[in-house]
């Protein structure tokens, strides 16, 4: 007996513990109030980071385009308009870069935004030993060489200089006639006096609450895993936004995203799972919409292999793709195929720069790859997590039928393990590719996917000639010159084929019907400042 | 009985670093590029890399690299230091934002199981063979046989989205209601075999030597089931349910997906998908402690379920 009841009494405790913690607090999402005074929910994931030069996916970034206002934004062609900036005047060379301030811009604590904000900003996210992921940004700039390496030789670069406080200059490595398009870009936000502890070390509370000196300031501190709310800055001196409070609602997975979605208890959703593309448009009717953006899949040919050096075979392979068929019957429409290197969006695109080889052509194809002697079995490589299996085994089965060749889809858990193998130069055979440009400039997809040290070149590709055209395009004094130039260069890679565009995305997003006017922008976020109440 | 709680407790000790020296082993052994995983598809500067590879130590590979790894990760966290996960969080501040959540939805989960399986277990072992026991039967039958992964969207949309009866995500900070679906969702597996074990152990009983003699003593039904039958019928359901609740922590990733529940299944989800092995081993840690806790507790109800049972 007395047993028992000392083993009740063990018991309980433990129960009453963890019954304790089923007790707590509600809380209530989804917006409230009209007008001027609307909050509107918009989906994200959890950001990884939100300091400007460490933030490079999407998430972090849409919270931060509504914290901070860039120096300059993109019009209707993508081309660069002052927003925080007064002026961005190149020097005849395009080399030395004069940025003078609107004045007015105050960050959120009350401080004013001066020259010296941006210059610390910028040295900070250059400096190599605080890791920055966002550092590459800064490689343009002169003196961006002395801050790498495990010991630095120097805290800052030489390239920025103070002129005032309203203006600051920053001088090149080389001449870059883009510069003034790379501003736009996240990492080049300024960042407040307030959020270093010292010069050059960041406040660690910073990023929980980051102040910036955009159109929105953060309410609270960022409720990791949960939400970020933030609320309008009334002393923004810009456009002023036409809804109150936004705030940002991490969700894991976004088909739970549409079911709230559908429901009324998130305002937008910027993507739409693939799971449901087919019956969206019949779910959300007029709320269902589409715009450009910048997205560029591609498969990649590892050209350093014997089987696929030759333009011919991957040439031929590209012709017995029906990419038409692809994109209407797997993407519902919601991507357009590719013929052409770079992405609809930019100035400078031209449609078919593939020409003849980015026709559906079986009978040709199969008759120029016998010619070219490719090999009769094919893998095609995919990271099995981002829904690729789909369309690679229908690209796969395309190949069989028209080529006569045996081919399979080949999947590896994750994107990294893929890459792990790729650089090994372990046989991977074809794999998949994507891109989404930093900044509106030809230069941002023709220097990192196909310039022979470009970042993302993992096939090995390399021409002298076409290395030679973008560097030049780069360094012209004119805008023209420079797209001629990069023209030139993409014909070279027309007649190489050292990959294969199959597809340009699209944003396919949604809204509730309690927000209208919804815009996204071609880096995928939702334009704030234009977001309003459904009346 | 201290004496055997006491032991129960060293034994604990041993087993919690015996299992995060194994996942720590299994994180370590499957680990490829994690600096590449947290990038994505985006390519990794090489500042970016040497920064993350010192702080995490990246660059120990080998036998000798994982004990130089594990024992720095012991270190820490005998000083109370879970670490930090790969995006620069405690990892510790993670835990005790995403513990509370599945631990409220594990409880709702069991409350659901306990007080709808037990009780229709309990219905369906005395009618035995009755319409009751037959429908339940083809019940549960049909809820053992769908997998989370199909009945939790499915749950979503029709009570959620089309009729509107619950809200279709829980969401930030979820109130009881809003864990209600999901925690039915969730325990609704756990639901059906406490039901069946019930039922079973239930019938059983009934046909035992005491009932007969507390029968025609002239006791009345209600006492001998509710007081007789029923204590010696919970016995393998406790069971059953001690271990469960630790599966009902564990196994929350479809369901705290499905309806967005900032818990730990998400976060394991995550640490998994971007090779994250302190938060893996941080998260798997406690719920070793979890599943020992309820193992200890489930000893202990034994002992006052049945006088027969003594702890020395």
């Amino acid at each position: 007996m007395r047993v028992r009841r000392l083993a009740a009494w063990t018991a309980l405790p433990l129960v009453v513990t963890l019954g304790l913690a089923a007790c707590g607090s509600g809380g209530d999402g989804g917006s409230s109030g009209g007008g001027q005074d609307a909050a509107v929910s918009i989906q994200i994931s959890e950001p990884q980071h939100l300091v400007p030069t460490n933030t490079t996916e999407t998430s972090g970034s849409q919270v931060l385009a509504g914290l901070f206002s860039p120096l300059v934004d993109y019009d209707a062609q993508n081309k660069p308009y002052e927003v925080a900036a007064k002026s961005v005047t190149p020097s005849d060379n395009n080399k030395v870069w004069t940025i003078a301030l609107k004045d007015g811009f105050t960050f959120h604590n009350g401080e004013k935004v001066t020259s010296d904000d941006y210059i610390n900003a910028w040295n900070y996210g250059a400096y190599a030993p605080n890791g920055q992921g966002a550092s590459y940004f800064f490689e343009k700039i002169a003196g961006y060489q002395d801050l790498q390496g495990e010991k630095p030789k120097a805290k800052t670069m030489s390239g920025l200089k103070k002129l005032d406080d309203l203006s600051f200059q920053v001088t090149l490595a080389e001449p870059y006639i883009d510069f003034k398009s790379m501003l736009g870009y996240t990492a080049f936000y300024p960042l407040p006096e307030a959020a270093f502890s010292a010069p050059g070390v960041l406040n660690d509370a910073y990023e929980q609450a980051p102040i910036g000196q955009g159109p929105f300031k953060m309410k609270g501190t960022w409720q990791h895993d949960s939400k970020l709310d933030v609320e309008r800055y009334d002393a923004y001196p810009g456009e002023k936004p036409k809804v109150k409070d936004v705030e940002f609602r991490v969700y894991q997975q976004l088909t739970a995203a549409y079911s709230d979605l559908q429901s009324d208890n998130l305002d937008v959703l910027p993507t739409i799972p693939t799971e449901n593309l087919s019956t969206a448009p019949s779910d959300l009717g007029d709320n269902y919409q589409t715009s450009p953006m910048s997205s560029f899949q591609f498969l990649a040919f590892p050209t350093f292999e014997k089987d696929y050096s030759k333009p011919d075979v991957r040439k031929a392979i590209s012709m017995a793709i029906d990419r038409d068929e692809i994109t209407k019957s797997i993407f519902k429409g919601s991507q357009q195929s590719a013929r052409s290197f770079v992405s609809p969006v930019l100035p400078g695109y031209r449609d078919n720069t593939t020409g003849a080889a980015g026709q559906f052509n079986p009978a040709e194809a199969k008759k120029l790859y016998q010619a070219a002697g490719g090999p009769s079995k094919i893998t095609i490589s995919y990271n099995g997590d981002g829904g690729h299996k789909d369309w690679v085994d229908a690209t796969c089965n395309q190949l069989k039928a028209n080529l006569g060749v045996d081919c399979v889809g080949s999947a590896e858990p994750k994107f990294a393990d893929l890459l792990t193998k790729v650089e090994k130069k372990q046989p991977v055979g074809l794999f998949r590719m994507g891109w989404v440009m930093d900044y509106p400039s030809m230069e941002d997809y023709l220097g990192p996917l196909y310039s022979t040290n470009g970042s993302s070149n993992y096939y090995g590709y390399s021409n002298p000639e076409f290395d030679r055209l973008v560097k030049e395009g780069a360094a012209a004094p004119t805008e023209e010159e420079a797209i001629k130039k990069y023209q030139q260069a993409e014909d070279i890679l027309a007649k190489d084929m050292p990959v294969i565009p199959l597809r340009f995305g699209e944003n396919v997003y949604g809204h509730s019907s309690k927000v209208q006017n919804v815009q996204m922008d071609l880096f995928q976020r939702v334009n704030l400042v234009k977001i309003e109440a459904a009346s | 009985m201290f004496r055997f709680i006491l032991r129960r407790l060293l034994q604990m000790v041993l087993a919690f670093f015996g299992t995060t020296l194994i996942v720590y082993a299994l994180m370590f052994a499957g680990q490829g590029d994690p600096i590449q995983a947290l990038a994505g598809e985006r390519p990794v500067t090489a500042a970016q890399r040497a920064y993350l590879t010192e702080k995490y130590h990246l660059d120990q590979t080998g036998v000798g690299g994982f004990f130089y790894r594990y024992l720095d990760y012991v270190k820490n966290l005998l000083q109370g230091d879970l670490g930090q996960s790969l995006t620069g969080r405690q990892i510790g501040d993670i835990l005790q934002q995403a513990w509370p959540v599945t631990v409220r939805l594990a409880l709702i989960a069991l409350a659901v199981a306990i007080v709808f399986g037990v009780t229709a277990g309990v219905i369906a072992g005395i009618r035995r063979a009755g319409i009751f026991d037959n429908a339940t039967l083809v019940l549960t039958l049909l809820v053992l046989g769908i997998p989370t992964i199909v009945l939790a969207p499915l749950a979503q949309y029709f009570l959620g989205v089309k009729w509107q009866l619950f809200p279709p995500t829980a969401g930030t900070q979820p109130s009881f209601y809003a864990l209600l679906l999901p925690g039915i969702v969730l325990g609704s597996l756990s639901l059906a075999t406490a039901l069946r074990l019930t039922r079973t152990s239930v019938a059983e009983n009934l046909r035992a030597d005491y009932v007969r003699t507390a029968r025609s003593k002239g006791l009345v039904k209600r006492r001998i089931v509710s007081v007789h039958v029923l204590r010696n019928s919970l016995i393998p359901v406790v069971t059953f349910l001690g271990v469960e609740l630790g599966n009902l922590m564990s196994g929350a990733i479809i369901t705290e997906g499905v309806f967005n529940i900032p818990g730990v299944g998400f976060n394991l989800f995550r640490g998994i998908r971007t090779e994250d092995g302190p938060l893996v081993v941080g998260i798997v840690s406690v719920l070793v402690v979890v599943y020992l806790i309820s193992n200890l507790v489930v000893d202990v109800l034994y002992a006052v379920l049945d006088p027969r049972i003594r702890y020395e």
